[in-house]
């Protein structure tokens, strides 16, 4: 019992870490390369306004890579911490993994922000572009090596036996380009450009509510837009084609997500229900018959398996079930949402109020969607922690409950201490219109230079 | 001829440690120097750091990376050994990370706060690697003398990185918060020498193992040369701060420079110390080791991209050279 206490506990606060953590990576991934076409743009006509809108999304990039950062160094603890049997079996194959990481794209992003940030009169216009570059590559690439990681967690491929028993990588290549690989990277980095997108909209229509004069803002407020329009479509194609990628190598995560109990043919797509993890069964559940069948074999009378299948080893149905669903329904939001302002853009004229306040109210609409869709794919893999390698139980150290509830009091103070700060500074940035400020210093500044 | 991996490992991972103390030594004790100055050299002191604090950082990331990918079984052990003040670490750490970034947009009692906050985190991080460091040469011993011990190099260190911080203002500032950190290295200075000199004697008594190999004679009078060595780089820094408070002509980046060299020579008496433990009397780095296959891959990546990384770090002090003089974000 006492050993279960402190499993959730160390579950708990890994979850808690990496959730928090997610937030600002997925802005600033997508962000970095946004911020490389105000560069661009500034680089290609020299106007002050598009100068004022790269050092505004400058500030809101810095603050939120910062908070990227310092919540990614505890990640790098808590593998140890909290998981010391996860090094101990899959070490050989994790660690390079995260070591090409830290060599490929810490240092690099962390470089060239200080260039960014503050080089701007101190390197050629070229040099400062390119730092630019730099950066959003290094985010680009940091996500690669860690969902490379992710997925071979998730599906475990290319690894071999060493003579003693120890699990090393056979095929680099395989274990990299793992069967889930190339569609979680894909859906992860569509997910950060449209939580970007949805943070660049969202601010922007807030200084917009403020000053409905600010042509600054309405640029980034159709930048964001148009961007949005485009991603959200490609993002529910790619997660249907990551859903059926999921279904031939984790279909017990299937079986969790659509609450299908028992294997059978012409299974039915369960709109919503009350999963009862007690007696195996959903209780008020709507369905529509055949349809999940048809959707994940193309065939209406396909046999589906059910999670009595893979018992014991399955995931807890509901939050899988219920995260799958807000996912899906956000992602349906904002394919609307965008879809609508863009329409409502298309003449470059300011959209009605209550259409600002709707995109002021979605900032971060990415958030919800994607910690939605970290929590089906990371509690739809359990009971394990690498696919048929490693149990999650077999994992977790010794740590007592008393050290693992002080350290978690201690980093819920500091993060909540954190997020609020966040925000209160995010409000800040959008709501005090300095656009024209920056727009009016900049153009003195260039008369003097 | 076959390469010795886990001691190329041992030695990789202790360079990239050595380059984080050092690295984000300076930057946190510019921090633990924040109340000491009034609120425009604040706004200096931390603009002299902003360009580099994140790429500091990252030297821990690698170094815990290394642990991590080298030696996997003593990871698991030491992070579970020091969670406490890991976790104490971490959240210092992140504070002063933010408070970079909030006290420059922040205003009135709220930047007050992240001030206050950015000295805090500082000094908890420092606090929190120092009791690390000691608790990590004498194995882990539980019990309140270790307690004591580790309380004492943590003393030490956090004196260290106030040192670091102190030369670091004297290269990069000027006028008169040049001269208080002028001053600053001299109390650094003495704390140094007064923690070194305690954490000297209480080492060998701390731990046996540490013990027989310093005093091992003859090896101990060839040994002799890192406390000689670190005592007239000391002294080099003492006469130095000395001409430059007088105003003389004197190099102002040799405190900082002799400053270093104090910390490679503790370093090397250190790595003589715990080799070829890579913990303290119980796993050597060769029990610890992970498979040759993924050493190789990560010793080939390591030597293709460390090249890269020195350059453009090399680039990145180029571009930031002289007097700090604008604020952040100008």
């Amino acid at each position: 019992m006492e050993a279960g206490d402190a499993l959730i506990m160390a579950r708990v606060q890994f979850g808690l870490n990496i959730a928090f953590h997610i937030l600002f990576p997925t802005i600033t991934i997508g962000l970095a390369w946004i911020l490389v076409y105000f560069r661009a743009q500034y680089a290609r006509t020299g106007e002050a306004a598009w100068l004022a809108t790269y050092k505004l999304w400058l500030k809101v990039f810095a603050l939120t890579f910062a908070m990227g950062v310092v919540t990614g160094i505890v990640m790098s603890f808590q593998f140890g911490t909290n998981w010391p049997g996860y090094m101990n079996h899959v070490g050989n194959v994790a660690g390079p993994l995260l070591a090409f990481e830290v060599l490929t794209a810490f240092f690099l992003e962390a470089t060239f922000l200080g260039v960014m940030l503050f080089g701007m009169n101190r390197v050629p216009g070229w040099m400062h572009l390119t730092s630019t570059v730099l950066v959003a590559v290094g985010t680009s690439l940091s996500a690669f090596w860690i969902l490379a990681l992710n997925s071979w967690m998730q599906t475990p491929a290319g690894y071999a036996y060493a003579i003693d028993g120890q699990i090393i990588a056979g095929d680099w290549w395989q274990v990299i380009f793992n069967p889930s690989f190339p569609y979680r990277f894909t859906h992860m980095m569509l997910a950060s450009g449209l939580t970007a997108a949805f943070v660049v909209t969202g601010l922007s229509a807030w200084r917009l509510l403020k000053s409905a004069e600010d042509a600054a803002a309405f640029k980034t407020l159709r930048t964001g837009i148009v961007l949005a329009a485009f991603l959200a479509p490609l993002q529910i194609l790619v997660g249907d084609m990551h859903g059926l990628n999921t279904l031939e190598h984790q279909p017990a995560k299937i079986a969790a997500i659509e609450a299908i109990w028992k294997t059978e043919r012409g299974a039915p797509l369960v709109l919503f229900a009350i999963p009862n993890e007690a007696q195996k069964r959903n209780d008020f559940s709507i369905e529509i018959p055949k349809m999940a069948s048809l959707l994940l074999k193309h065939d209406a009378d396909a046999e589906l398996k059910g999670l009595d299948a893979f018992a014991p080893d399955t995931a807890p149905v509901a939050p899988v079930f219920y995260s799958f669903r807000i996912m899906v329904g956000m992602g349906v939001l904002m394919l609307a949402l965008s879809w609508f302002g863009a329409w409502k853009t298309k003449n470059r004229v300011l959209p009605s109020k209550w259409l600002l306040w709707a995109f002021a109210a979605s900032t971060f609409s990415g958030w919800i969607a994607t910690l939605a869709g970290w929590m089906v794919t990371e509690i739809g893999r359990q009971p394990w922690l690498v696919t048929g390698l490693l149990r999650t139980a077999d994992a977790v150290g010794p740590v007592g409950e008393a050290k693992l509830g002080a350290s978690l009091t201690g980093y819920v103070v500091t993060y909540g201490l954190m997020l609020v700060a966040y925000m209160v500074v995010m409000t800040h940035l959008a709501g005090k219109g300095d656009g024209h400020a920056l727009l009016r210093q900049d153009t003195t500044q260039k008369v003097r230079g | 001829m076959t390469l010795d991996l886990p001691v190329i490992f041992a030695f990789l991972m202790g360079a990239a440690v050595l380059a984080y103390v050092v690295l984000d030594g300076y930057d946190l004790g510019v921090g633990m120097l924040m109340p000491a100055a009034d609120e425009h050299e604040q706004s200096i002191m931390v603009a002299s750091i902003g360009p580099f604090w994140d790429a500091n950082e990252t030297w821990l990331v690698l170094g815990v990376g290394l642990l991590l990918v080298a030696f996997p079984v003593a990871h698991g052990v030491i992070l579970v050994a020091l969670y406490l003040p890991v976790v104490a670490m971490l959240i210092g750490l992140m504070l002063r990370g933010v408070a970079f970034e909030f006290r420059i947009k922040a205003e009135g009692w709220h930047r007050e706060l992240w001030n206050w906050l950015f000295w805090f985190g500082s000094f908890i991080a420092s606090l929190a690697q120092g009791m690390m460091l000691g608790s990590y040469i004498t194995g882990f011993g539980s019990g309140f003398g270790y307690f004591m011990f580790s309380l004492l190099v943590a003393g030490g260190l956090c004196g260290g990185y106030v040192l670091l911080g102190a030369t670091w203002l004297i290269l990069r500032t000027e006028g008169a918060l040049q001269k208080k950190a002028l001053d600053w290295t001299r109390w650094g200075l003495m704390w140094v020498a007064l923690g070194v000199a305690l954490v000297s004697v209480a080492t060998p008594l701390a731990s046996e193992t540490v013990r027989d190999k310093w005093f091992d004679f003859p090896r101990t009078l060839e040994l002799m040369l890192l406390p000689l060595a670190s005592a007239a780089a000391w002294l080099w820094v003492w006469r130095l701060t000395g001409k430059l408070k007088k105003g003389e002509p004197a190099p102002e980046w040799g405190p900082f420079a002799g400053t270093v060299a104090i910390y490679v020579l503790a370093f090397l008496g250190l790595a003589y110390s715990l080799f070829p433990y890579v913990v303290m009397d119980r796993i050597t780095i060769w029990e610890a080791a992970a498979h040759p296959s993924s050493l190789k891959v990560v010793l080939v990546g390591a030597l293709i991209v460390l090249p890269f990384i020195i350059g453009y770090t090399v680039f990145s002090y180029r571009v930031f050279r002289g007097k700090t003089r604008d604020k952040l974000y100008e």
